[in-house]
């Protein structure tokens, strides 16, 4: 069935796939590990129990999240072999470094310090538990650094030569590869990113919890309250820092990747004097035209070159082949702006619900918070398509083809292998969400359970524990 | 013959060590995670279950990662073998990339329900098998030889070229090795019937590695010439000798030394040395081949400034790694015991 399609075509799907719902992890898991640190932390400082029984909450939950990353994580690291050689021989010798660094000073480290995190606290102290912790979310941080100083290279290649022999990148100057044009923008942007899906996922839990209790007339445990107030400050400040950043990197793409705005904003036209910023439409890359827009006059050339009557280029100065697929590019952006705004407004929301002191008692904001709780996951990933579908029709931005990187294989080959991905994917990555999503349904209290298991070693306690499911070793 | 003449410790051959040694730590290391998930099939108590898994549940993690930087090390110094190598054994690859999911997920999943744990049990045991055995075939792909179109630096084979007799010789020799490897760690983390069992088991999986040490060792240098002079003329003949009673020597001493029940490490560095053996053989069959016999590690290497770019940081990091990883395993020594947490 898999001669219809070509190779590459599946190789692109498979890559699509696999690494979709591999960033859904760690944009879930940077955020985490950095709560976790903080939770830790106050309870050191303050010795109040909630912030323990809070890091013990979502201990369990950083685990189950942080295995499946790492698993599907390891996919990543061979596919652009197997699937992407002819790309892995020519940028090799450029991104190769970098993301050995990543191995090295991330991977280990969040690794090696994960099973104390997890395991160890009676075992090192606290103090050691604590830099435990803190070295894990470190390592979120630096592997979030190479890889995306490697991605950014792919979008704004800088520092490299080609070598006319053999077609590969040569590296020329490792500090212009590591802080090419687009890295800056693009790690502030998407570990904010991650931040904020944290922090509304937090939100969310704790305002589902909130909302239970006040059905049943009760009061909400101080640890579900705690977090609530928490994760509303992250999104009432962050909020706004993070649609800030997503401006100043939409500017540098404008500079660097002008292709790839026109796409953002539905631009197959070029205006003279002044673009329209469409709010709706219906690109059509066979008609070259955004079909039913709805546009605001002039806004887009404010917003890009803050000057109503700036000219901005269309589509109609690229050529048909290096221009990226609009559709997905137009609408996966909209998408992600979209819900950044939803952010903010709930963000201000939380900050008027304070300032009334209805924080805890605002149904409704509640409500949204629940609803807004996935939300960064989903922003998470329309803003990766919208980057990496607008890279289209280039591995190498400019430089190498998609169609001209992929590796030599069949066919058959990459189809059986994308089926058998998206049907462990599902099943296995679906059974964990289920387990996450069970764990979220229990509220955090005072008798958070956790292990006793001092001595010998990290064994959990299934008969213990007054849930079905045994509980886990902080 | 190559080796004769001269070998320049060069940045490339530095870093041909540097991913021989980070695929030897994996082996070794991931290797008693797989060969203890396997072992799964052969120990059905759930309380043995349990400490068995608890044995590597703080290290797992940290032991795969050297197989993350065996890739992505290979990917960043010899980008062409990396290009060349992973295409040719996709089948196997992609197997093993799904069954270390099953197998890493199952340590966290199967504590997280009581109805489906036998699923997640056998998710661990099927997915350690087939990591191994994949491991296996891909070793063994990789010293049967593949076909590549130099010219056009791409694998040019079928993408069922990897599935001989051989290679499953080496899958299933993985396999045993792995168990052995399991069993001795086991004996070393844990007490009374679980440890006597793990002893027979290690007795049962130590003859049946070195069989088949024995089998591909005899079968490889008959599958490339190259294999074959190295071993077989001139000096050749002392080394295979010299790599020959070694091995009988850590053979009879691990036998030796699983009768004794005060012996609890040195089953396990015996088995150790088995592995590091082989691995010296490999070495010796295929250096300077990156892709035998095709491909030289020079022929495949990046550039300098990549390589030395990459040196400064392993230089530094590597021991930072080894010393961080010991301290992990340090604070988790000592036995796991069965009544701990069941009370």
């Amino acid at each position: 069935m898999f001669e219809t399609f070509d190779a590459t075509f599946l190789a692109r799907l498979q890559f699509a796939f696999t690494v979709s719902f591999h960033f859904l992890f760690p944009a879930f898991t940077i955020g985490l590990a950095s709560y976790l640190a903080v939770l830790n932390a106050l309870w050191l400082a303050t010795k109040q129990e909630r912030f323990l029984n809070l890091f013990r909450y979502w201990v369990k939950i950083f685990a189950l999240a942080f295995a499946m990353g790492v698993v599907s994580g390891i996919v990543m690291s061979y596919q652009f072999g197997t699937n992407w050689s002819v790309f892995s021989d020519k940028a090799g010798p450029v991104i190769g470094a970098p993301m050995a660094y990543e191995v090295l000073s991330a991977f280990f480290l969040e690794a090696g310090f994960l099973g104390i995190m997890l395991f160890g606290r009676d075992r090192v102290g606290p103090g050691l538990h604590m830099a435990a912790t803190a070295m894990v979310a470190v390592g979120t941080f630096i592997s979030a650094f190479w890889i995306l100083s490697v991605n950014s290279w792919m979008h704004t290649p800088a520092g490299f030569s080609i070598d006319p022999e053999t077609g590969q990148f040569l590296p020329e100057d490792f500090w212009q590869i590591i802080f090419n044009p687009s890295f800056p923008y693009r790690l502030m942007h998407t570990v904010t990113a991650a931040y904020l899906t944290t922090a509304f996922i937090v939100g969310g839990v704790a305002a589902w919890h909130l909302l239970r209790h006040r059905r049943r007339g009760e009061l909400a445990s101080a640890e579900s309250r705690t977090m609530f107030s928490m994760a509303m400050w992250m999104a009432a400040i962050v909020a706004p820092i993070q649609i800030f950043l997503g401006d100043a990197h939409g500017l540098n793409t404008l500079e660097h990747q002008p292709v790839k705005v026109m796409a953002m904003e539905g631009h197959y036209e070029s205006h003279p004097d002044g673009a329209p910023l469409y709010l709706f439409g219906w690109p059509n890359d066979e008609t070259q035209t955004l079909d039913y827009a709805v546009g605001i006059p002039k806004l887009s050339s404010l917003i890009l070159k803050h000057d109503l009557n700036a000219p901005l280029d269309g589509l109609d100065t690229v050529p048909d082949e290096d221009q990226p697929p609009v559709f997905i590019v137009f609408w996966a952006f909209r998408i992600m702006v979209m819900i950044g705004f939803a952010m903010l407004g709930l963000g201000l929301w939380s900050l008027a619900a304070r300032a009334k002191g209805r924080l805890y008692d605002w149904p409704m904001l509640h409500r949204a918070a629940v609803l807004m709780g996935p939300s960064g996951l989903v922003a998470v990933l329309a803003g990766w398509v919208t980057t990496e579908v607008g890279r289209q029709p280039f591995t190498v931005y400019g430089l190498l083809r998609t169609a001209d990187s992929a590796a030599p294989l069949d066919a058959p080959a990459v189809g059986a292998s994308l089926m058998a991905f998206i049907v462990v994917y599902f099943a296995v990555f679906g059974a964990g969400t289920w387990y996450i999503l069970r764990l979220m349904g229990h509220e955090p209290s005072p008798a958070e359970p956790r292990l006793k298991d001092v001595t010998t070693g990290p064994t959990r306690a299934a008969g213990r524990s007054p849930v079905p499911d045994a509980p886990k070793e902080d | 013959m190559p080796l004769a003449e001269g070998i320049s410790f060069d940045l490339t051959v530095i870093w041909a060590f540097l991913i021989a040694f980070s695929v030897l730590v994996y082996v070794v290391l991931d290797g008693f995670d797989l060969g203890l998930g396997m072992l799964f099939a052969l120990e059905r108590k759930r309380e043995d279950r349990d400490v068995m898994m608890n044995s590597v549940a703080p290290v797992w993690d940290g032991n795969e990662t050297w197989l993350v930087l065996g890739g992505g090390g290979l990917f960043a110094a010899f980008p062409l073998a990396y290009a060349l190598i992973l295409p040719a054994v996709y089948v196997p690859v992609i197997a093993m990339l799904l069954a270390l999911i099953f197998r890493g997920v199952a340590f966290e999943f199967r504590w997280r329900t009581e109805r489906w744990k036998p699923l997640w049990d056998v998710a661990f045991i099927g997915g350690s098998a087939l990591a191994a055995l994949s491991q296996g075939i891909i070793l063994g792909a990789l010293l049967q030889g593949i076909e590549i179109d130099k010219a056009a630096r791409a694998y040019s084979g079928g993408w069922w070229d990897w599935l001989t007799p051989f290679t499953f010789a080496v899958g299933l020799g993985v396999m045993a090795g792995y168990m052995l490897l399991g069993a001795c760690w086991l004996v070393l983390k844990t007490t009374g019937e679980l440890q006597n069992r793990m002893r027979r088991w290690a007795m049962l999986f130590a003859p049946l590695t070195v069989a088949f040490i024995a089998v591909v060792s005899l079968w490889t240098p008959f599958l490339q010439e190259g294999y074959y002079s190295r071993w077989f003329t001139g000096w050749g003949w002392g080394l295979a000798g010299v790599v020959g009673v070694l091995t009988a020597a850590a053979f009879f001493g691990l036998l030796t030394r699983l009768r004794m029940a005060s012996a609890e490490l040195s089953p396990f560095l015996l088995a150790l040395a088995l592995f590091i053996l082989c691995f010296g053989g490999l070495g010796v069959s295929m250096f300077p081949y990156i892709v035998p016999t095709e491909v030289t590690i020079w022929e495949a290497a990046a550039p300098e400034k990549s390589q030395l770019f990459m040196l400064v940081g392993a230089g530094i990091l590597i021991p930072i790694i080894l010393a961080y990883t010991a301290f992990a395993y340090w604070v988790f020594r000592g036995k796991i015991d069965a009544d701990t947490g069941y009370h």
